[in-house]
C-alpha cells in the first residue's frame, strides 16, 4: 500500500473531530474521500500531514511510519498536500510561488519543472509574473497544485478541488488530475462533489460526522443508492 | 541654508543606524510574529563587542574587520537565543514574546556592566574618515558621510536578499503563511533560526558603526528600542522600505526637532508618530494584519464572583494585614505601605490587560501622572493632603482619556507599541520640562498632613484604599459594563455585531485603568515625599506587567497577589545583590517559559483538577484553537 491511514483521532482543543479514521490507497490509485460540508475531510488531510497538533492513530507512507513526524519531514517523504484554501502566496509571483514548493528530485515518483507544469495549466504560464494574490480563483487553484507538483510527491492529499470553481475549469481541472494520475502520481481527492469524483477515482470512502461509513470501488458505491442518498448531499 | 543642509544630512547619517537596527526588527517580526524587544540589547552588544575588537586589532582592516566580526559574533549569541529560549514561547501568546525579550533585555544591562564595566567608552575613529568635510564653512564629519551612503547600500542589498535569493522567496512565504510553508516541505525551524541571525545581524552592526560617533554606555538598548518601536510603527512593522523611510523621517525630526522645540524635541517625533497611526493604523509601508490572537491569557477559564466562604477568607486575610502594626516596626510597615500602593498599580493593570484585553506596556505613566498631580497641588497650590488624594489622580485620568483614545484604534503589539511610546512621551516631557518638574530632580517636600504622618497610619491609609480599588474593580469586572469589556477581549467582531460600541467601552476600561493607577501614584508621591521622572518610566511599567504576569493573567484577582509576591521579592533582592537586574530578567523569563499562568493561575489550575478527577489535559502552551474543518 502506498498510504495506510490506521485509528486516526484528532482534536480541536475540547472537541473531538475524527473517530477512529482508517484508509487505503494503493499504488497508482485515485481515491475520493466523500462527505458533506463539515464531514472531516480537511480535518483528515490535515491531520495527516501533521498541520492538526493533537492526533493519535498510525499513518504508514511507503511502509515508513510518519505520525510522529513534523509536517516538513512527512511532506519531504514525497507526501504532497493541496489545501482546500488554496492558501497562495498572494505577494509572491507564480513563479516565486512555484519556487517554495520546489524540493530535490525523488527516484520513485515523476519529476517535474517548470516547463512541464506551465504545459499542463498553460494558463500559468501566460502569468509567470503575476502576484498571486491578482489571479482568478480557478488560476489560484491550478497554481496551488502546481506549486504542490514541484515538490515531487509521490502521492498527493487534494482538498476539494473544484469547489467553487465554474464547469469550464472543472473540465480543467479533471484533465490535470487523469493526467497526473498516468504521470504515476497516487491521489487522495476529497470531494462532496459526487459527479466530479466518478470521473477520477477508482475507489471511495464516504465519511460522516468524523466516522468512515463506506469503502469500496465507485461501482459498489453506485449499488448502493441507499447509502449515498444517506451521505451524500446531491 | 548651509546649516540646515548639514543639519539634514547629520540627521540622514543618524538615520542609517536607526534604519539597520529597525529593518533587523522587522524582517524578525515578519516571520516570527516576534517583536523582539532585545533587538536593542543585540544593538548594544554589537556596540561594546566592537569597541573591544577596535581596541586589540589594529590597522584599517582590524578597524573594519571587527565591526564585521562583531555583528556576526552577535549573530551567533542571537541563534542561541532563538534555539534556547524563542523556539519555546513561537506559540505563546504575544504579551508573553514580549515579556520573554524585555526579560532577555534586562539581564543583557547587568551582564554588560558586569564584563565592561558602568563607565562611558569612548571608540577609536574609522580610519580613513576621521576628518571633516567642509561644506559652505560648516563642518560636516566624513563618517557621516559614509553612513548617508551605507544606509541605502544596506537597503538594495536586502532588496536583492529578498527578491534573488531562494532564502529570500521562502521568507517571504512565510511572512505570509508559515503552516503552508511547512506543509511544502520547508523546515520552518531553520528558517526561523536563519531570519533571527539575519535580524541580529543587522542590530549588531547598527550598533557596531555607532563606535566612532557616540560613547558605548549600558543605557544605549532602551534609547534605541523606543526610537525603533517608532520607526517600525510608523513605516509599517514588516516593511523594509517602511523602516527605511520611517528612519530617515525620525531622524530628520530629532535633527530639526531639536533647533524647534529644544527643551522637548522627542515631542515632534512622537506627534507624527500618532498622526500616522490613526491615519493608517498599520504604518505608511504596511499591510492591515487579521485580528489575531487578543486574548493574553493561554486559555480561558470562565469566570465566577467568589463564594462566601472565599470572601470570608479574603475578609480575614485583610483583617490580618490591617494587624500588622501591632507587631511591625516602621521599617515593615513603609514596605507595608509601598506594597500595598503597588497593589493598587498592579490591580488598575489587570484591569485593563486581564479584563479588557489590552496589554499597555506604557502603565506607569498613568502612575506618574497621578504622583505629579499630587505634587503639583500640594507644592504649588498649597492644598490640603485629603484634597490632594482626591484632586492628583485626576491627571492621571485626564493622560488616560487622551493617549487612551489613541491607543484604543490600535491591538495586539501595536497597542503595546503605542501605550510604550505615550509613556516615553510624558517621561521626556516630566525629565525635559525643568521648569515645571523638576526634571531629574524631581519635586521634593511631599509630605502626608499630620493624621496620616505616623507609619502606622499611613500604612492603614494605603491598606484600606488598595482593599476598596480591588473590590470595586472586582464588582465591575461582574457588572453589565466588565460583560461588555470582555465580549470586546474576546471577540471584537462579535461585540460590535451585537449592538456593543467596543471602542467606546475599551476606552472607558482605560480610563478607570489609568484612573486607578493614578490613585496608586498619589499615595505613592506621599509616601515617598517626592516625585521623580522615574516614577512613570519604563522599567515600572514592566514591574506592573509582571506583576499581572506572576499573579496569573488568567484570574479574577491574581494581581494582588502578585504585587505582593513580586514587590516583597523585589525589595529584598535589591537590598541583597548588585545585579537585580540579571536575577530579574532571569525571573522573567523564567515565570514566561515555564510558569505561564502565574501564582494564583496554577491554584486555581490545581483546585481544579482535584475537583474533578480527569484533567482537561490541554498542554501549557496550546496553539491557538483551529476552526474546526
Amino acid at each position: 500500500m502506498k498510504l495506510t491511514v490506521e485509528g486516526l483521532n484528532s482534536h480541536y482543543g475540547p472537541a473531538h473531530i475524527l473517530f477512529d479514521i482508517g484508509f487505503e490507497v494503493g499504488q497508482g490509485e485515485v481515491v475520493a474521500l466523500l462527505g458533506r460540508n463539515g464531514a472531516g475531510k480537511s480535518t483528515t488531510f490535515r491531520s495527516i500531514v501533521g498541520l492538526v497538533a493533537q492526533r493519535t492513530g498510525r499513518i504508514m507512507f511507503e511502509g515508513k511510519d510518519v505520525s510522529a513526524k513534523p509536517t516538513h519531514e512527512i511532506v519531504r517523504e514525497g507526501l504532497g498536500y493541496v489545501p482546500e484554501e488554496r492558501r497562495i502566496f498572494t505577494d509572491l509571483t507564480v513563479e516565486e510561488n512555484l519556487e517554495v514548493g520546489k524540493q530535490p528530485k525523488r527516484p520513485n515518483a515523476p519529476y517535474w519543472t517548470r516547463e512541464k507544469l506551465f504545459a499542463l495549466f498553460p494558463n500559468l504560464g501566460e502569468m509567470k509574473n503575476r502576484p498571486g494574490g491578482r489571479m482568478s480563483g480557478g488560476e489560484q487553484q491550478m497554481l496551488t497544485i502546481a506549486r504542490t507538483l514541484m515538490g515531487n510527491p509521490s502521492l498527493v492529499l487534494l482538498d476539494e478541488p473544484s469547489e467553487g470553481l465554474s464547469p469550464k475549469i472543472v473540465e480543467q481541472m479533471v484533465d490535470a488530475i487523469l493526467t497526473m494520475k498516468k504521470e504515476g502520481v497516487s491521489i487522495v481527492v476529497s470531494e462532496q462533489n459526487l459527479h466530479f469524483a466518478r470521473l477520477i477515482s477508482d475507489r471511495a470512502y464516504i465519511i460522516e460526522r468524523g466516522r468512515i461509513c463506506f469503502g469500496g470501488t465507485m461501482a459498489e458505491l453506485d449499488a448502493r443508492p441507499d447509502i449515498r442518498d444517506a451521505h451524500l448531499s446531491l | 541654508m548651509a546649516f540646515y543642509v548639514v543639519q539634514f544630512l547629520t540627521g540622514l547619517a543618524s538615520a542609517a543606524s536607526l534604519f539597520l537596527v529597525a529593518s533587523g526588527l522587522s524582517i524578525i517580526f515578519g516571520v516570527t510574529r516576534i517583536v523582539n524587544f532585545a533587538h536593542g540589547a543585540f544593538y548594544m552588544i554589537g556596540a561594546y563587542i566592537a569597541f573591544t575588537l577596535t581596541e586589540r586589532l589594529s590597522g584599517a582592516f582590524g578597524f573594519w574587520g571587527s565591526i564585521v566580526l562583531a555583528a556576526l559574533a552577535v549573530a551567533l549569541i542571537g541563534v542561541l537565543v532563538e534555539m534556547v529560549l524563542l523556539r519555546r514561547i513561537y506559540h505563546a501568546p504575544e504579551l508573553f514574546q514580549l515579556l520573554a525579550t524585555f526579560g532577555l533585555t534586562l539581564m543583557v544591562e547587568d551582564l554588560v556592566v558586569l564584563i565592561w564595566g558602568p563607565d562611558d567608552l569612548v571608540g577609536r575613529r574609522a580610519p580613513g574618515f576621521k576628518g571633516a568635510v567642509d561644506f559652505f564653512g560648516q563642518n560636516i564629519p566624513s563618517y557621516d558621510l559614509f553612513l548617508i551612503v551605507l544606509g541605502p547600500v544596506v537597503l538594495g542589498v536586502l532588496w536583492l536578499l529578498f527578491q534573488r535569493t531562494r532564502w529570500g522567496v521562502l521568507v517571504r512565504a512565510a511572512t505570509q503563511d508559515r503552516d503552508m510553508v511547512a506543509a511544502l516541505g520547508v523546515n520552518q525551524k531553520w528558517l526561523f533560526t536563519s531570519v533571527f541571525a539575519v535580524g541580529v545581524f543587522l542590530a549588531a552592526l547598527g550598533g557596531a558603526l555607532q563606535i566612532p560617533r557616540d560613547a558605548v554606555h549600558h543605557a544605549m538598548d532602551l534609547r534605541i528600542i523606543v526610537e525603533v518601536f517608532v520607526v517600525v510603527v510608523i513605516g509599517g512593522l514588516g516593511s523594509i522600505v517602511g523602516a527605511f523611510v520611517a528612519a530617515v523621517l525620525v531622524s530628520e525630526l530629532n535633527a530639526f526637532g531639536i533647533l524647534i522645540f529644544p527643551k522637548i524635541s522627542i515631542i515632534l517625533v512622537f506627534l507624527v508618530m500618532a498622526v500616522v497611526l490613526i491615519v493608517r493604523p498599520w504604518g505608511l509601508f504596511g499591510k492591515p494584519e487579521a485580528a489575531a490572537r487578543k486574548t493574553p491569557g493561554l486559555t480561558v477559564n470562565p469566570w465566577r464572583p467568589l463564594t462566601s466562604n472565599e470572601r470570608l477568607a479574603s475578609l480575614a486575610a485583610l483583617v490580618v494585614a490591617a494587624m500588622l502594626p501591632l507587631f511591625a516596626g516602621n521599617y515593615a510597615l513603609t514596605v507595608g505601605s509601598e506594597i500595598a500602593i503597588f497593589v493598587i498599580f498592579a490591580v488598575s493593570l489587570h484591569f485593563l490587560m486581564s479584563v479588557g484585553g489590552l496589554a499597555s506596556f506604557g502603565h506607569a505613566a498613568y502612575f506618574g501622572l497621578g504622583a505629579y498631580g499630587v505634587a503639583f497641588l500640594a507644592k504649588m497650590a498649597g492644598l490640603p493632603m485629603i484634597v490632594c488624594l482626591l484632586l492628583g489622580p485626576l491627571l492621571g485620568c485626564m493622560g488616560a482619556a487622551v493617549f487612551g483614545f489613541f491607543a484604543v484604534q490600535l491591538s495586539g503589539v501595536y497597542f503595546a507599541m503605542l501605550t510604550l511610546a505615550f509613556a516615553q512621551i510624558v517621561w521626556s516631557i516630566a525629565f525635559q520640562w525643568v521648569s515645571v518638574t523638576g526634571g531629574d530632580n524631581g519635586i521634593l517636600g511631599v509630605w502626608p498632613s499630620s493624621w496620616a504622618a505616623s507609619p502606622s497610619h499611613f500604612y492603614w491609609l494605603a491598606l484600606g484604599v488598595a482593599a476598596l480599588v480591588t473590590i470595586a474593580l472586582r464588582a465591575m469586572v461582574f457588572s453589565p459594563f466588565g460583560y461588555a469589556l470582555r465580549s470586546t477581549r474576546d471577540s471584537l467582531l462579535r461585540s460590535e455585531a451585537i449592538g456593543i460600541n467596543a471602542k467606546r467601552i475599551q476606552w472607558t476600561a482605560f480610563v478607570i485603568a489609568g484612573t486607578t493607577a493614578g490613585i496608586g501614584g498619589a499615595l505613592f508621591a506621599y509616601l515617598k515625599g517626592s516625585v521623580f521622572p522615574d516614577n512613570l518610566g519604563i522599567s515600572l511599567s514592566v514591574d506592573a506587567l509582571v506583576m499581572v504576569l506572576l499573579g496569573g493573567v488568567e484570574t479574577v484577582s491574581g494581581a494582588v497577589i502578585g504585587a505582593i509576591v513580586y514587590k516583597a521579592l523585589n525589595i529584598w533582592l535589591v537590598s541583597q545583590t548588585d545585579l537585580s537586574k540579571l536575577v530579574l530578567g532571569g525571573f522573567i523569563v523564567l515565570i514566561v517559559v515555564v510558569f505561564p499562568k502565574g501564582i494564583v493561575g496554577m491554584l486555581e489550575m490545581l483546585a481544579q483538577r482535584r475537583r474533578k478527577s480527569s484533567p482537561p489535559g490541554s498542554p501549557l502552551l496550546a496553539k491557538p484553537i483551529e476552526s474546526a474543518e
